[in-house]
């Protein structure tokens, strides 16, 4: 059982990379990594900031 | 920057107080040749179980074969081809180097340039490439049998297409993710890279109308389809609200309600087509759809991404990578019975009903998606290189990717090719030709002699009640098609007949939300390179905040595919019809940029030896995307050739004629020969534009082999500080090393990871 669970955690976690909710959290790593000067951003900022950053920069989906 | 990379000089640049970011070369090597009794044993069985596969495919004549034969001819082909031909393409052509830091490592930001986990990365981009394209293009092509599209997509995805993703992807990572414009233009100069930037902004808008028209055809006169793929705005704006404003980065959170959401508005499209004025207010003819579609592009274009483009693009991924595995589940369970013929009656003719053309050219730009899709050049330079933690690793994002998608193309195949001849033709034939009822369309599909077809206007009837749909008589465009196939698979799966209207409008869904994202991304990729390009003449038009600019160009582009879409919309002649063709000749000719680039690059990194690699796809897709071209071009027969029809139709109305063909007035005339004209014109620029990048590269290879090598335009090696397997599984010898990387102090490794160099 404990087996399955793992399996599935495993997998929840997948998914949340693939869809990229751990963007935050890899800001954070790389910033306490690498020591920028300048404040850290927020949650809500960053995502904020990621979004609007996307529309100055947009990506093609393929058909 | 200039000269092959310093060897010597990166080798120095190593941090000697960690451990080697690359495997030992020798080990490396040892480890690869090794040939211990249970690989081969493996391989052995591989190749032999493929080729059983292979054989009941072409050979066996037997009245029907098994859908399972197609899912084992195409794993065990995609595994031989990744590990030996990709291989020899890394081993020989490539080249990576492991001690070189990638463009995530030296550029790292934490925004942009991110490490991401190779698996991880494998989904994402397996997800940015693969859309609406694979799904439709080989039901379009089921029209000459199954085995003509199952050897293109099999054989041309390990030969062409995951070559051309993976050299693109690998050569814009040395770059620090240019893009293939940039690329184009830094490999074959002006003259060349100004002819592909143009040829790719025209591609796109072809590429964009003409997914748009699928979801029109879909959507025309389906109460239910309309509904809930109308109901994915609000659904999206939703989610867009509460990641803004309630709370923000809860991905997988607002994934989930946005899924559930979805699911209710399939659901709840069934109750409200039920009802007579549902019925009456959500059937909408295609010309209002596609209407509706433009309106819909253009507001979607300029609004801010995260309130419609990036919740959508998160419901689009989850309903991918779920679609995709239940599909496969599906097919692997169920396991139907195919009595489509490995070549039909259209095989050998260049009249068919759902697409014209003889086979060879028009079954290899009719499948572009799946074997070999320009397309994804575009995304294979630009996001995915900025995330590639280590070089190695590309064989498996960008080769292992396309393989992928190149699967979803077979499931889609069998998935079309699983529902009744007689059926598939009523189904993708013009209204012209069907007359649009149950009994005409029977007759004419029992008037073309096809070998077991004997179709009844009951069975139409009956299909179209399963489905929820009033008719499915011309429901061209391959969408509607795949959904009957997945309905008809699916309810045997899960649900039973009962469940088959969810499950064919769970499809129509997804193809929609597909393209709808591919849609918009479109438009807004496209008005940026206008931008860029007016921005050359008038400098104002480059700042992207600049709203005239921003939204001037978002009209050009909306109108540009937009007019492209009410052609085929209200084309007498049965638009997708005639202009799927187009579709795929702008994909496949954007893949012969692609690899031209690619070739001029291989040449000036001095591999002649390896050249072919590259040589053999380019020539391939040439010789198809010219003669395609040509023939659309200057084809006397008018049911193939634009001008040919145009003259026709002219000289019809000449002579006075109220009605030609399958046009039934003067109006619908007049529109066959401005439609042929428009498309004919398109032809000639996409080809004429093709061929001038071709030469340029053929001319810049040529040129680097005559010098014995050229210019090499890669970022400056710098050393890595990090290390990663490179494949799904790692080896012993990476896993040894990881293990040394793993012994390291925790705040050393993080420290070094991401330091900026």
């Amino acid at each position: 059982m404990s087996t399955v669970a793992q399996g599935l955690r495993g997998f929840a976690a997948y998914m949340r990379s693939l869809m990229g909710a751990d963007a935050y959290q890899k800001y954070l790593d790389h910033f306490t990594a690498t020591g920028h000067a300048g404040p850290v951003m927020s949650e809500r900022e960053f995502w904020r900031d990621r979004m609007d950053r996307q529309d100055s920069n947009p990506q093609g989906r393929c058909c | 920057m200039g000269k092959v990379p310093d060897k010597t000089a990166l080798a120095e640049g190593l941090d000697p107080t960690l451990p080697s970011p690359a495997v030992d070369e020798p080990a490396r090597e040892a480890e690869e040749r090794k040939w211990t009794p249970a690989k081969i044993g493996l391989w052995v069985a591989i190749s032999l179980l493929g080729a059983v596969a292979w054989f009941m495919l072409a050979l066996v004549r037997g009245e029907t074969v098994n859908a399972i034969w197609f899912v084992f001819a195409a794993v065990c082909t995609y595994l031989i081809g990744y590990r030996f031909y990709s291989k020899v393409i890394e081993r020989y052509l490539l080249k990576p180097d492991d001690r070189r830091a990638t463009p995530a490592e030296y550029k790292a930001d934490g925004k942009d340039y991110v490490r991401t986990d190779r698996n991880v990365l494998f989904g994402h981009h397996f997800a940015a490439i693969a859309g609406a394209g694979p799904l439709v293009g080989p039901v379009i092509a089921a029209q000459m049998g199954y085995l003509p599209g199952t050897i293109w997509i099999i054989i041309g995805v390990v030969l062409a297409g995951a070559v051309q993703d993976y050299l693109v992807m690998f050569f814009s990572m040395r770059r620090g993710g240019r893009s293939l414009g940039q690329m184009a233009r830094e490999e074959l100069g002006v003259i060349g890279g100004t002819a592909a930037l143009v040829a790719t902004l025209l591609i796109m808008i072809i590429i964009v109308a003409i997914l748009a028209l699928v979801v029109v055809n879909a959507l025309g006169e389906s109460p239910w389809g309309v509904f809930s793929v109308g109901m994915t705005i609000p659904i999206a704006l939703f989610m867009g609200v509460y990641l803004r404003f309630l709370r923000p980065g809860k991905v997988m959170e607002v994934s989930i309600i946005g899924f559930v959401l979805l699911m209710a508005a399939i659901i709840g499209g069934g109750a409200v087509a039920g009802t007579e004025w549902g019925a009456a207010f959500f059937h909408l003819d295609k010309v209002t759809i596609a209407w509706g579609l433009i309106v819909y592009g253009f507001i979607a274009a300029i609004l801010p991404v995260w309130l419609l483009l990036a919740p959508r693009d998160y419901l689009s991924t989850f309903m991918k990578i779920g679609v995709i595995v239940m599909l496969a589940l599906a097919i692997i369970v169920v396991r139907p019975e195919i009595n489509v013929p490995a070549f039909s009656e259209f095989a050998g003719r260049e009249n068919g009903p759902v697409f014209s053309g003889a086979l060879f050219p028009f079954l290899f730009v009719t499948i572009a998606c799946g074997a070999l899709s320009g397309f994804h050049a575009l995304i294979s330079s630009g996001t995915t290189p900025k995330l590639i933690e280590k070089e190695r690793q590309t064989r498996f994002i960008g080769y292992g990717g396309m393989l992928m998608e190149s699967f979803v193309a077979i499931m889609a195949l069998v998935a079309a090719i699983s529902i009744d001849r007689g059926i598939y033709f009523a189904m993708n034939a013009p209204l012209a030709l069907t007359g649009g009822t149950v009994e005409t369309a029977a007759t004419w599909v029992n008037s073309l002699g096809l070998a077991n077809v004997n179709i009844t206007p009951d069975v139409l009837a009956q299909t179209a009640k399963d489905v929820g749909e009033e008719s499915i008589i011309s429901r061209s465009g391959g969408a509607p098609t795949l959904a009957v196939g997945l309905a008809h698979i699916m309810q045997q799966f899960i649900g039973g007949p009962g469940m088959m209207a969810f499950w064919y409008h769970f499809a129509i869904m997804f193809e929609a939300l597909f393209i709808l994202t591919a849609v918009d991304a479109g438009t807004r990729v496209a008005r940026f390179m206008l931008q860029d390009s007016i921005g050359n003449f008038v400098p104002k038009f480059k700042e992207a905040s600049w709203r005239p600019g921003a939204w001037l160009c978002t009209a050009i582009m909306v109108g540009a595919w937009g007019a492209v879409l009410l052609m085929g919309v209200t084309d007498p002649l049965g638009g997708i019809n005639t202009l799927f063709p187009l579709f795929g000749i702008a994909n496949q000719l954007l893949a012969a940029i692609a690899l031209a680039v690619c070739l001029a690059i291989c040449a000036k990194r001095g591999v002649f030896k390896w050249l072919w690699i590259v040589a053999i796809p380019l020539a391939f897709v040439a010789v198809v995307t010219i003669t395609a071209s040509f023939q659309k071009i200057f084809s006397p027969v008018p049911a193939v050739g634009y001008f040919a029809n145009n003259q026709a139709f002219s000289k019809a109305l000449a002579d006075g004629k109220t009605e030609f063909g399958t046009a039934k007035t003067v109006a619908a005339m007049e529109a066959v020969v401005r439609n042929t004209a428009i498309q004919g014109v398109l032809s000639v620029i996409f080809v004429t534009l093709s061929i001038i990048v071709i030469i340029t590269a053929v001319v810049a290879t040529m040129k680097a082999i005559r010098a014995g090598g050229g210019k090499d335009n890669e970022d400056p090696p710098v050393a890595s500080k990090v290390f990663a397997p490179a494949g799904l599984f790692p080896t012993a010898a990476e896993k040894s090393l990881l293990a040394e990387w793993e012994a390291l102090p925790a705040e050393k490794r993080t420290e070094k990871a991401g330091h900026h160099s």
